[in-house]
């Protein structure tokens, strides 16, 4: 067995999987500068905090938590990458620590008051995901009045 | 994460997707994604390195000056390293009890010390901590010849077992562990390679393929390419 072989059984997978088309993609510019604009993080480790719904498998819904919350549990249902990283430090995932410090040096405007997780591993078609409830994340992202998405996957 | 960043631009938002898989972000065009070649489960490349997750944000960041959809790579590749974890195993101390089950007790103290530091733990998906000895117990059984029928496993879920044992061990493997935290996999490979706990599993889960039990019970017990 090769130093990195699940991470290249895993990427080799991902790459002869169909991908989703989307027609005519939207291209949103940032109408003001980086450092007015509000940052949000939404990653699909299926971050959860302990009094939230645990994440069914195929679970096509999101959670919410607060910027302050670091009580936070990953609720990934694959067993095909690493865990202690997270572990050891939830900013390998969810960098919330390091956008409050990127806020405190004008570098972003805000960090925005709440970020939300999606489970990575979703039906093929990800339809859920992208009729129903990732149209609902980003109407709470807009009444956040957020500016900025970062996402980040796992 | 390609497929919210579509759907967040239509509704007026600008993303920046920080991007673990090549091929599928060159087929899903994101509009503002940086490929970063670093272990899967570590979108931000290292643990307790703030300077180097900041760099990665501020290169993702840094897209937002494109007027187009643009596609960079991050300049550093991380590997994993299967190499296993250096990390002490408690000696045996019970040996009326299967190995796995005996080593489970022992390590109780370091997840409880875990547990404790972090205020939160991952176990509990199907069973609690408690319960881990008893579910190893059930999984040496059907590695040993026992029905998976007939010999009922706490927890009911075999792929959610595994993952509460799987973080049991690891969580509590950071605690034991010294120096920085571990290389991306290194802890995967630790308790797949050498706890019993890890073995006792994988002996159970080819038990549960030869014994013709569904694909999915069976096969997420572990990665696959183990």
């Amino acid at each position: 067995m090769s130093a990195n072989s699940g991470d290249a059984a895993m990427r080799a997978f991902g790459a002869n999987q169909d991908a989703p088309v989307f027609d005519d993609p939207a291209f949103t510019p940032l109408d003001k500068p980086l450092s007015e604009a509000r940052v949000a993080i939404v990653t699909s480790a299926a971050l959860h905090r302990p009094d939230q719904e645990r994440y069914s498998q195929g679970d096509t819904g999101f959670r919410a938590f607060d910027a302050a919350d670091r009580n936070l549990i990953m609720g990934h249902w694959s067993p095909n990458f690493d865990h202690s990283g997270f572990q050891a430090d939830l900013n390998v995932v969810y960098p919330i620590d390091r956008l409050v410090e990127l806020a405190a040096d004008g570098v972003i405007g805000s960090v925005a008051p709440h970020h939300f997780a999606f489970a990575g591993n979703q039906p093929d078609s990800v339809s859920e995901v992208r009729l129903d409830t990732g149209p609902t994340c980003a109407q709470q992202l807009v009444a956040d009045e957020v500016d900025v998405v970062v996402l980040t996957p796992v | 994460m390609s497929t919210l960043a579509h759907v967040f631009e239509a509704a007026g938002l600008s993303t920046i997707v920080l991007a673990s898989m090549k091929e599928v972000v060159e087929k899903m065009v994101p509009p503002r994604a940086l490929y970063c070649e670093f272990p899967l489960g570590r979108p931000l490349g290292r643990p307790a390195d703030a300077a180097f997750q900041r760099d990665v944000l501020e290169r993702g960041l840094a897209l937002l000056d494109a007027t187009g959809p643009v596609l960079e790579t991050h300049p550093e590749v991380i590997e994993a390293d299967e190499t296993p974890l250096s990390c002490a195993i408690p000696p045996r101390f019970d040996a009326s009890l299967a190995p796995a089950v005996d080593e489970a007790n022992g390590i109780r103290a370091a997840y409880d010390r875990a547990l404790a530091a972090r205020g939160v733990t991952a176990v509990g998906r199907a069973i609690d901590a408690d319960t881990i000895p008893a579910a190893l117990d059930v999984l040496n059984q059907w590695a040993e010849g026992a029905s998976w029928k007939e010999v009922a496993l706490p927890g009911k879920n075999t792929v959610a077992v595994g993952h509460d044992i799987r973080s049991y061990y690891t969580e509590a493997a950071l605690e034991l562990a010294d120096g920085p935290p571990p290389q991306g996999r290194a802890a995967e490979a630790w308790f797949w390679e050498e706890t019993e706990a890890g073995k006792t599993m994988m002996a159970a889960r080819k038990a549960l393929e030869a014994q013709e039990a569904p694909f999915p019970f069976w096969f997420y017990m572990a990665p696959g390419h183990r």
